[in-house]
């Protein structure tokens, strides 16, 4: 009974080492092992995911985080009423990421075209980017600018396991 | 084993200090056992050092082509003082073309099943009827009567079957001997697999083709044991075997090798999967978009598809995942096992250095036999190089290139060569001539008017003076084997025989412009190397757009002139080098170079030579691309 027990503790435990080494395997592909690895494991999906599934989680935080920036965006809009032509901007560079690149890249990401995906995530990073260059070096978003570039990078890295 | 510390009480009290024995051995062993498993991990991916080499050169390869298509984008954040570009609906609406096909609005990709049919030139294409981006693809639709002049049709097919739910994506169309129509394309069923479906015209008698009937056995095809399930995609049109068979292939991958499958039908609905592919390219990833096809080795006209013999060569194409290139090899077919090699295997179809149709922005391609006048023609999906929210707000994206004929180059017998079709020159309204010596380090303008739609035919001659200089110097290094048109900067970068060639989309003062040029190079075996490229790096001061160079070597024979294309159209500029040897389409965006402001310079960078430019510029029409009427088609009947 003792060897019964041990074996099903040792298959639990490798069943769990190797699955962590997936989220871990695939990290280590991208630009950025610890972000990636914090925000897979950061999702209840992740243990069980496939790349596909890894890929979709991301594209999940990008979401979650042009949503994060749009509230940021329209509460500055009151406090920091002079950069409103900046915040126009990137309201509507945030919007795309939002309205455009996000469903692109799930649509294209579950049906197998993944290169859509990938034009949709890099194209999430260059509406951050594009945003932040309007304030001429002053912005109030660049941490979450950096936050949406950084994963961009990893996410697409990812999606290009895909291709 | 005796413990003095154990208790001696009776068995009841040995068996739990057993356990906790058994226990810590257990643990330490399962401890064990995950270190085991982490070395193992680890000595797994050294394992997969044994591929290194291979992989490191695809990766690196891949990584070269994001950091091209990032790098002008990161910019952005790494220069914070550099402000984004405030688009207005003004330089926007100057983007639309006058003369490329493109819907009225939102988002198109590759080219489906072009055909001729009862005195109609046919053109479906990916379409999404609902936004600027990819997505809900069904198969948009036009007529036209010399591939320039185009209707919109409605919709020819939408998603309406589980087999397509997901997606009506890329097919093409296979005449039978009695002249009908079979369409084989491929749907993403309600659970996104890939497979192949069977379509035709409702109304044959309707030179329109407006109604497309599904067949009800669909699919005819799905993924085959071994392929993957999303692997699986773009049917070809069908050729004839000498068995009195079709023969069709797919292009799909196997872990990283690049490969197409062949199956053989008589009914298009029942069909045997050959044993042997078509062909296989490792490291090449998935083939998008297979194209296959026989050319003449001696003749200038197109030919069927079905056509084979001894005079015929057959060319492999495919659009290549990974890099978004498509990708071309001349060599041989062999009907009896549906297999084919290239004449070439150093440049073999998706290795980075084997042929391009178009060394720019083209992807997706798909030929057709035109039997109407006897040639081959091209299509080929032209995206966007600027950022999604351009498009969201100009509301479209992409066009189709000009259709172009393409046969075998039969003076180098290695390559293809391409050209607008000829029904383009009806859009040709004034011209101007000119002859003009230009001297190194020159800029010079050519007074033509408007300059957003022209069509240019010139020819240089490098001054034979310069040229003997050069070539008898030995002190003059060779360069040719290091340059390449993407890394050697640009057309600021002054060589001694170039760079030289037009400027289009300029703005008076220069501060945007696109070179379009020959950079002539001397080569270790004191011969010369000519490249053709186009330059869109200072085509807009705008940052949210992709401004790579363009261009490749280009093969010049003995005793040709230097010649070139170009027909530029707003936000495109297609390029042709020596006849269409060379050929790139670039997509640009200036923010100033637009409306009047836009001008047309010829240019000669080079350090020391002369050069001679004759040609000719055209101002072009628009082709009036019309939507859906009775009167547009009927307008269109008549000519």
């Amino acid at each position: 009974m003792m060897m019964m027990m041990m074996m099903k503790v040792m298959m639990m435990v490798t069943v769990m080492v190797s699955e962590g080494s997936i989220i871990e395997q695939t990290c280590k592909e991208t630009p950025d092992f610890n972000l990636c690895v914090s925000l897979l494991n950061s999702d209840p999906r992740g243990s069980s995911a496939d790349t596909s599934g890894l890929a979709l989680i991301l594209i999940d935080k990008i979401k979650g985080l042009t949503t994060k920036t749009l509230n940021e965006i329209n509460g500055l809009y009151k406090k920091r009423p002079e950069l409103k032509r900046a915040l126009d901007e990137c309201s509507r560079r945030y919007k795309t990421i939002l309205n455009a690149d996000v469903p692109e890249a799930i649509e294209a990401i579950s049906k197998g075209v993944p290169k859509f995906g990938e034009d949709g995530v890099i194209d999430a990073g260059v509406e951050a980017s594009v945003c932040e260059g309007g304030f001429k070096g002053k912005s109030p978003l660049t941490s979450l600018t950096k936050s949406m570039q950084k994963i961009s990078n990893v996410t697409r890295a990812i999606v290009r396991m895909l291709l | 084993m005796a413990d003095p510390n154990q208790e001696t009480h009776g068995p009841r009290r040995r068996r739990p200090f057993k356990g906790l024995l058994a226990v810590s051995f257990g643990l330490l062993f399962i401890a064990f056992y995950v270190a085991l498993i982490a070395t193992h991990d680890g000595s797994r991916s050294n394992d997969e050092g044994i591929d290194e080499t291979e992989t490191i050169t695809s990766r690196a390869r891949l990584a070269g082509v994001s950091e091209k298509r990032n790098d002008g984008l990161w910019k952005l954040s790494g220069d914070r003082n550099t402000p984004a570009f405030d688009w207005n609906n003004s330089m926007l609406s100057w983007q639309r073309t006058a003369f490329h096909f493109q819907p009225e609005q939102n988002w198109m990709n590759d080219p489906n099943g072009p055909l001729f049919y009862k005195g109609w030139y046919h053109f479906f294409y990916q379409y999404n009827p609902n936004a600027a981006v990819w997505g809900d693809i069904v198969w948009g639709h036009a007529v036209s009567r010399d591939l320039i002049h185009w209707v919109h049709l409605p919709i020819a097919m939408v998603a309406d079957q589980w087999y397509d739910s997901n997606g009506v994506w890329t097919g093409s169309a296979t005449f039978l001997p009695d002249g009908s129509i079979v369409m084989l394309y491929t749907g993403s069923t309600d659970k996104a697999v890939q497979v192949q479906n069977l379509a035709y015209p409702e109304d044959p008698n309707d030179p329109l083709l407006l109604k497309w009937v599904k067949f009800p056995g669909n699919p005819v095809l799905v993924p085959p044991p071994g392929i993957l399930p999303k692997d699986f995609r773009d049917p070809t049109t069908a050729w004839k075997t000498s068995e009195g068979k079709w023969r069709i292939t797919i292009g799909s991958k196997l872990n990283k090798t690049g490969i197409s499958l062949v199956y053989d039908t008589i009914d298009f609905k029942t069909y045997e999967k050959l044993d042997t592919l078509l062909h296989r390219v490792p490291n090449t990833g998935m083939w998008e978009c297979v194209d296959f096809y026989p050319v003449s080795k001696t003749a200038g006209n197109g030919l069927d598809t079905s056509v084979n013999g001894p005079a015929v060569k057959h060319i492999v194409k495919a659009s290549m995942d990974d890099t978004r290139f498509d990708h071309y090899a001349v060599g041989t077919y062999f009907d009896s096992n549906g297999t084919w090699i290239p004449d070439d295997p150093t440049i073999d179809v998706g290795m980075s250095a084997s042929l391009r149709y178009d060394y720019g922005k083209f992807y997706a391609s798909k030929s057709f036999y035109d039997q109407n006048k006897g040639r081959r023609v091209l299509w080929s999906w032209i995206g966007e190089s600027d950022s999604e929210a351009s498009d969201v707000q100009k509301g479209w994206s992409s066009l189709q290139g000009i259709p172009r004929t393409v046969v075998l180059d039969t003076k180098t017998g290695k390559n293809l060569v391409q050209w607008p079709v000829e029904e383009i020159k009806s859009l040709r309204l004034s011209s101007k001539q000119f002859d003009l010596e230009v001297g190194p380090g020159s800029v010079v303008p050519v007074d033509v008017g408007s300059a957003a739609q022209l069509d240019i035919e010139a020819e240089f001659e490098i001054n034979k003076e310069s040229l003997e200089k050069i070539l008898g110097n030995a002190s003059v290094v060779a360069e040719a084997e290091e340059f390449s048109c993407e890394k050697s900067g640009g057309s600021t970068v002054r060589g001694a025989l170039g760079p030289f060639g037009f400027s289009v989309l300029a703005t008076e003062s220069l501060s945007e412009q696109t070179p379009v040029y020959f950079y002539v190079a001397k080569g270790t075996d004191s011969e010369l190397k000519t490249f053709f490229c186009t330059d869109t790096s200072r085509s807009s001061v705008a940052n949210d757009v992709v401004k790579p160079i363009y261009g490749s070597i280009v093969p010049v024979l003995k005793g040709e002139k230097l010649t070139m294309r170009i027909l530029v159209d707003h936000s495109i500029v297609e390029a042709f080098g020596q006849g269409g040897r060379t050929c790139i389409t670039s997509r640009v965006y200036p923010t100033t170079a637009i409306y009047g402001a836009a001008k047309l310079f010829l240019f000669n960078n080079a350090l020391d030579a002369t050069v001679t430019a004759s040609f000719t510029v055209w101002q072009m029409n628009s082709a009036f691309i019309h939507p859906y009427s009775d009167e547009a088609v009927r307008a269109l009947s008549r000519t």
